[in-house]
């Protein structure tokens, strides 16, 4: 066991994928006994509003990631058309909706739980959410966009929260 | 024999361990969960659980593609 009993995380991403690995690790580190305080800033703020069914991911500039279809016959199945498409094709219109079509649809396939489940599952393990009050305001957001239980605070804030966590992540 | 058990096939990482978590925090210490998953990466992670939250680990059991845990409640 044990002694290390504190951890934060700073989450910056917006986008769909990357609103994942936040609630990922905070909620694991609250059932492997961590006290757990994530910072919401800039595009990470995102990841707090009340719909999250506006975030999309998308492959234009991301030529690492791989597409395989969810669905069809197991041949098909197995090909990666990520490196087979060209990343021009992803500037498109409406192409970040086939992606993010596709990678729900993966997800639900492989059990992984949704971005609403892990954020509850956070929520109700006592997760400390705080979102950046500059970028708050910066980007024009009203407190009510955000869901319950939001705290709005500043950078100083953080590190008080960092006081005596060994694990401080930047994501 | 088990107290409480918990089916946690179908479910990814890390939503068997989350679910431990709750169904331990319900339970009384010396109680005992069984927990099944199908999630391959479960039988590292359950071990770094109990390591991590003083949980014992009674039994690792793999049978036809589940893992099945048993876990003592500290």
């Amino acid at each position: 066991m044990s002694d290390n009993k504190k951890m934060t995380i700073i989450a910056t991403k917006g986008t769909f994928d990357w609103a994942f690995p936040p609630f990922i690790i905070a909620s694991t580190g609250v059932a492997m006994d961590k006290e757990v305080t994530i910072f919401f800033t800039f595009y990470g703020l995102n990841l707090l509003l009340k719909d999250t069914s506006k975030l999309r991911v998308s492959p234009l500039g991301n030529s690492g990631m791989p597409m395989k279809l969810p669905f069809g016959p197991e041949w098909l199945q197995k090909i990666d058309f990520g490196p087979k498409i060209p990343n021009i094709f992803w500037s498109l219109p409406f192409t970040e909706y086939l992606a993010t079509f596709l990678m729900k649809k993966t997800m639900k396939k492989n059990g992984v739980a949704t971005l609403d489940e892990l954020r509850s599952m956070c929520q109700e393990f006592d997760v400390k959410f705080i979102a950046c009050e500059m970028t708050v305001a910066l980007f024009g957001y009203s407190k009510d966009d955000f869901i319950d239980g939001v705290e709005f605070a500043g950078a100083a804030t953080y590190f008080e929260e960092c006081d005596g966590s060994n694990h401080n992540l930047y994501m | 024999m088990a107290d409480e058990t918990l089916d946690a096939s179908g479910l990814n990482c890390p939503l068997p361990i989350l679910k431990t978590k709750k169904a331990l925090s319900k339970m009384d210490t010396g109680k005992i969960l069984e927990v099944i998953s199908t999630d391959a990466g479960s039988i590292k992670d359950v071990e770094a659980f109990c390591n991590q939250t003083g949980n014992k680990l009674i039994s690792t059991v793999e049978e036809s593609g589940k893992y099945i845990f048993t876990i003592e409640k500290a």
